[in-house]
């Protein structure tokens, strides 16, 4: 076939290619895929590039450093050209990486075990004892279900000859599986008729496996619960943990979400404690136990390996996992493989040697330009070295480290990555297919019946023509299709998701999710609030009988000057806890709504940093508030975590406003036209109060309106009713009775005559007075509410934790 | 004959906290292991409050290792460890060491099954989290073993420089500080001294662990205490050097280990075997009181 679009695409001698044969013709799987996109022209593939990077942006998927509201995210890049295999290849790859697993699995066993092949010199003790998370605390133990490995990575290429060969193995807590199935779901979107035609295999199988085999930890008669441990926002790959979470249904926990009482690993929830019965784990096991493992740090949880020890926990993977983590066991692994498998090594290692072994050494010396050097321990501070790249001083001072410390140095054989086709466009290139090399991470879950594959992986190409496949330096991602005419082909998008609501049950909350969330909605409020008390009173400021009442008034609640705030009291300071609130609580939030307050945010620091008009800024402000209201009532499941949102942002609004107009009334003197105003624009009542009642503001009709108006949302009234109506739904999916810390006060202000408050009287002034005070009462109660859902939910959370060592 | 001596030994730790601790996960070394040169003749541990649990069990290393949990909220917790112990002088008489370029040689990987005594130092041969090795180590101790072919010689030379080089400062360093921050410094205490000189043996290629104990002290004259209210556990080094097995030196006080060091535990570093480590929830600020008293009989 004529091989149209292709023209910018190159073979190179010295790599496979995945695209194209010997001859240079399309390799037969690859035909209806370039046929597609070629028939038409270049405008469909674009069309799927700008569709692709427009979804990765919406449903932000990023890859970074700093996951905060400051936009320090990193978008992740995906090419949409998927990486197409045959079943037949990766019937081979899926037997390779299965075995790898398995041989992975026996050989923590014997690590932490008897050591046998350390007592038979088949491995060298260097390997373990010198690795960093080599953890000494698990020797002896056996793991839960006697399994070490339950998810296992390990990244794939393959040499000229077409030859797959293992290069990195990840045994820890393999990163990547949630872009790759996020990787499918773009595309799929892109390329939906190709994924059917094609018959590409689905991923939705794996996630479902690794759902059950996490919820089989579970003992008869027990609520099943497992959780995914993440060392927070700040963690590069934080996207992932929380995509991961969403997809598999179950909770995003930190460390200090989690307990130990004697033998049992608890969740802090909204509803008290509950027995964890598996960890899906991103957080180095180093990490874990600051108890046993870890002396200088206070994350992780405490007591975890006492419960891990009574195999009263399914850690994926086990503690110490990490050990398997280095290109020195490479060497070995065909002797480990018949020594514990007795069988032959089916996915090879590209060619390594520990320079440990002084025959190892001799020969890597005498190699040097053709080898790659890496340290042999992921603690050392050294960076892999390309031989060739040397010069004649930089190899002799090389030679000396080597010869030096030789077990901390591993030499590996440079291998040519394969290459694939990759969508390039951009100014000052032509449009059309570029050559990249390639390599693919490959996973694997562990089931009762053998590891099973994920069919796909997350492919990883260069940034140029280099062979250095990483994120970390800018490459891209792909799509992998395996191909199987016949067997099932569609993706179902959110797969494992749908069968995950099923079982997620809300009082698995966290109660520092929930914290934060109940924050988020105070902050959320309290902002609103003194924006809106900012901006009326900066509006009477040319009322000179008015204006000094109005700005006492105002100070009292937030300073005036906006973008100046060094006491921390403003909303410039109010906005970023909102922020902080929010980055906590991402995992609750839709995309949209995190954006939301992500550019909120900006906004504020630009208007700070170009000192704008006050006025304006405040607008822009206001309207963003809105959006976020809305988001809280229209945008969100509406479960306890919302509950305690809502909960927080009618808390807030009910003390701000009562204690706004408890402090008016208390003054005395009947307020102003203008004062009643000025009050009604604060609680943006201004036109409903004008189309009610058709005249100007007078004092009954004003607090009527702000106070006793159900149908107002600004209300006091409506705001106790919500509370009230919150509480009993918390109540019922909690257990417990309501809590009714504000019922004595609301039925005092409800039972006040409203009549007679206006005018000059003492009559009408000890009204005024007496209102005063019960709305003084209202705001009381209001903040013993707030104490005590604090106590009663979030207690649990842990003010301090601190390592002390004698 | 053989020399032995008996101790009773007090360890005494009391923590007084600021406020209430809520909730605390306690790990103790504090039980005296038992070995050919030591015998536990009688071993307790009093805690004030009593744990809501406790489990005593041996850690990876063969110490005695004690985990403890507290449930109720408390504003103090002494642990109070009393022990009778007898121990024996090493008996060396007569058997020198191997030289160290040949222990260096049998703790090298070699492919043949290493016996069961070079497998069990090679625990103590790599780096751990207070000891990384580094070209500094091994530079340092350079002279003593260019002078010394023999381990047990080169070793001696080497604590005796590091006793002569060195300054015990206590309050210098801390719980934390490396072996070679130490090393930097030049000063520190008993931890820092142990540290250092096995950071220079690893950095060699040979094998050396970390010992915690106590140091016989002799009370002054006309006191009828022997309690040294400064004084906490004491901490050396212990060498492997074969066909000896494992010698111990205290390069604090530049002697060889006789019958007046009391074993409490050993291994890679401080980190494997801290008398006792803690992670409390809330509490606020903490004072700590040791108080240790060895008393020879």
């Amino acid at each position: 076939m004529p091989d149209v679009g292709l023209e910018s695409y190159r073979s190179d001698a010295r790599r496979y290619d995945e695209l194209l044969d010997s001859d240079g013709h399309v390799r037969s799987h690859w035909r209806a895929l370039i046929h597609a996109l070629t028939a038409d022209d270049a405008a469909a593939v674009r069309h799927g590039v700008e569709t692709s990077r427009r979804l990765i942006v919406e449903n932000g998927v990023t890859y970074n450093v700093y996951a905060d509201p400051q936009g320090r995210d990193r978008p992740w890049i995906l090419d949409p050209l998927p990486v197409l295999l045959t079943g037949e290849e990766w019937r081979e790859i899926e037997a390779g990486v299965a075995q790898r697993a398995r041989l992975f699995d026996a050989l923590l066993g014997d690590l932490y075990g008897a050591q046998r092949l350390l007592a038979d010199g088949t491995v060298p003790a260097e390997l373990p004892f010198g690795h960093p998370n080599f953890l000494w605390p698990c020797h002896g133990m056996k793991p839960h279900a006697d399994r070490w490995l339950h998810v296992y990575a390990v990244d794939i290429s393959r040499s000229v000859d077409g030859t797959w060969w293992a290069l990195a193995d990840r045994t820890q807590a393999p990163s990547g599986p949630g872009y790759a199935l996020e990787n499918r779901q773009i595309v799929s979107r892109v390329f939906p008729d190709l994924l059917n035609d094609a018959g590409v295999r689905s991923l939705a199988g794996f996630f479902l496996a690794l759902r059950e085999h996490l919820l089989l930890a579970t003992p008869e008669g027990e609520v099943p619960l497992a959780v995914v441990l993440t060392p927070g926002a700040f963690n590069e790959t934080y996207f992932e943990h929380a995509y991961l979470a969403r997809q598999l249904g179950l909770p995003l926990v930190h460390g200090h979400d989690l307990s130990v009482r004697g033998d049992t690993l608890f969740l802090k929830t909204l509803a008290g404690l509950r027995r964890v019965h598996a960890i899906l784990r991103r957080l180095d096991d180093d990490f874990c136990d600051p108890l046993e493992l870890r002396g200088d740090s206070a994350l992780g949880v405490p007591g975890l390996l006492g419960v891990a020890r009574a195999g009263r926990v399914m850690l994926a993977n086990a503690l110490g996992s990490g050990v398997l983590e280095s290109a020195a066991w490479m060497g070995f692994m065909p002797q480990i493989a018949e020594r514990l498998l007795g069988e032959k090594l089916r996915l090879p290692s590209v060619a390594t040697w520990w320079c440990g072994e002084p025959a190892a050494l001799d020969h890597v010396l005498e190699h040097l330009p053709d080898l790659v050097i890496k340290p042999a321990f992921p603690n050392q501070r050294f960076e892999a070295i390309f031989g060739r790249d040397l010069t004649p001083d930089a190899q002799l001072e090389l030679r000396k480290r080597l010869e030096r410390r030789p077990h901390a140095y591993v030499a590996q054989e440079r291998l040519a990555f394969s290459q694939a086709p990759v969508w390039r466009n951009g100014p000052s290139q032509p449009n059309g297919f570029a050559p990249r090399a390639m390599g693919i991470r490959v996973y694997a879950v562990a089931t009762p019946t053998g590891y099973v594959v994920m069919p796909g992986g997350l492919a990883r190409t260069s940034s140029d023509a280099a062979d250095v496949v990483s994120m970390q330096r800018g490459g891209g991602s792909k799509d992998v299709w395996v191909l199987e005419r016949g067997r099932r082909v569609a993706e179902e998008p959110p797969a494992a998701a749908g069968a995950a609501h099923g079982i997620a049950r809300h009082d698995d909350l966290p109660s520092r999710l929930a914290e934060n969330l109940y924050w988020l909605g105070r902050y959320s409020e309290r902002c609103e609030n003194k924006a809106r008390l900012v901006r009326a009173t900066l509006d009477v400021r040319a009322n000179a009988a008015f204006w000094p009442t109005a700005r006492k008034t105002c100070e009292h609640f937030t300073p005036m000057t906006l973008f100046e705030d060094p006491k921390g009291l403003g909303l410039k300071a109010d906005l970023a806890r909102l922020g902080w609130c929010a980055s906590q609580a991402r995992s609750q939030l839709s995309a949209e709504n995190w954006r939301a307050i992500g550019v909120m945010q900006r906004d504020f620091q630009e208007a700070a940093r170009a000192k704008r008009d006050v006025r304006e800024t405040l607008d822009a402000l206001l309207l963003s508030l809105a959006a976020l209201a809305g988001y809280a009532l229209d945008d969100m499941t509406q479960d306890n975590g919302w509950r305690m949102l809502i909960m927080g942002r009618r808390l807030e609004r009910l003390q701000f406003f009562a204690e706004l107009l408890s402090r008016r009334l208390q003054s005395g003197a009947t307020p102003t036209q203008n004062e009643l105003e000025w009050l009604l624009d604060i609680g943006d009542s201004t036109i409903t109060y004008r189309t009610r009642y058709l005249s100007l503001p007078r004092l009954t009709e004003s607090i009527d309106l702000l106070v006793f108006d159900q149908s107002n949302p600004r209300a006091l009234a409506f705001q106790w009713h919500g509370i009230e109506r919150t509480a009993v739904r918390l109540a019922a999916s909690l257990g417990g009775v309501p809590d009714d810390a504000l019922n004595a006060s609301v039925t005092k202000v409800r039972s006040l005559q409203l009549a007679g408050l206006d005018g000059a009287s003492p009559r009408a002034e000890r009204a005024r007075q007496n209102l005063a005070a019960q709305l003084e009462e209202l705001r009381q109660s209001a903040a013993r509410l707030s104490d005590r859902l604090s106590l009663k939910h979030f207690s649990l959370m842990d003010a301090s934790v601190r390592v002390i060592t004698a | 004959m053989k020399v032995t001596q008996r101790y009773r030994v007090t360890h005494e730790t009391v923590y007084h906290y600021g406020g209430n601790v809520a909730h605390s996960h306690q790990l103790l070394h504090l039980t005296p292991r038992e070995f050919d040169r030591q015998q536990r003749r009688a071993h307790v541990i009093k805690l004030d409050p009593a744990p809501s649990r406790r489990h005593d069990a041996l850690d990876a290393f063969g110490n005695v290792e004690t985990r403890l949990e507290y449930d109720a909220p408390h504003d103090r917790l002494a642990v109070r460890s009393e022990m009778q112990v007898e121990v024996s002088a090493p008996d060396h008489a007569g058997v020198g060491s191997l030289e160290w370029r040949a222990v260096q040689n049998l703790l090298r990987f070699s492919g043949d099954p290493p016996n069961a005594a070079v497998l069990e130092a090679m625990r103590y041969r790599m780096e751990s989290s207070y000891i990384k090795p580094k070209h500094v180590f091994a530079d340092y101790a350079a002279d003593c073993f260019d002078a010394h072919p023999d381990l047990l010689g080169a070793a001696a030379a080497l604590m005796t420089k590091i006793h002569r080089e060195f300054k015990y400062a206590p309050g210098t360093t801390h719980i934390r500080t490396s072996a070679l921050e130490a090393f930097q410094a030049r000063r520190g205490v008993c931890q820092d001294f142990a540290h250092i000189m096995i950071a220079c043996l690893r950095s060699l290629g040979l094998a050396a662990r970390y010992v915690s104990g106590y140091l016989r002290t002799t009370p002054p004259p006309g006191v009828d205490s022997s309690w040294v209210g400064a004084d906490a556990s004491h901490a050396w080094v212990s060498v492997f050097c074969p066909p000896l097995g494992w010698v111990d030196f205290d390069p604090t006080n530049d002697i060889q280990v006789g019958t007046g060091h009391i074993v409490v535990a050993w291994g890679r570093d401080f980190g494997d075997v801290s008398p006792l480590r803690g992670i409390i929830i809330g509490g606020g600020r903490h004072r700590l009181s040791v108080r240790v008293s060895v008393r020879a009989e």
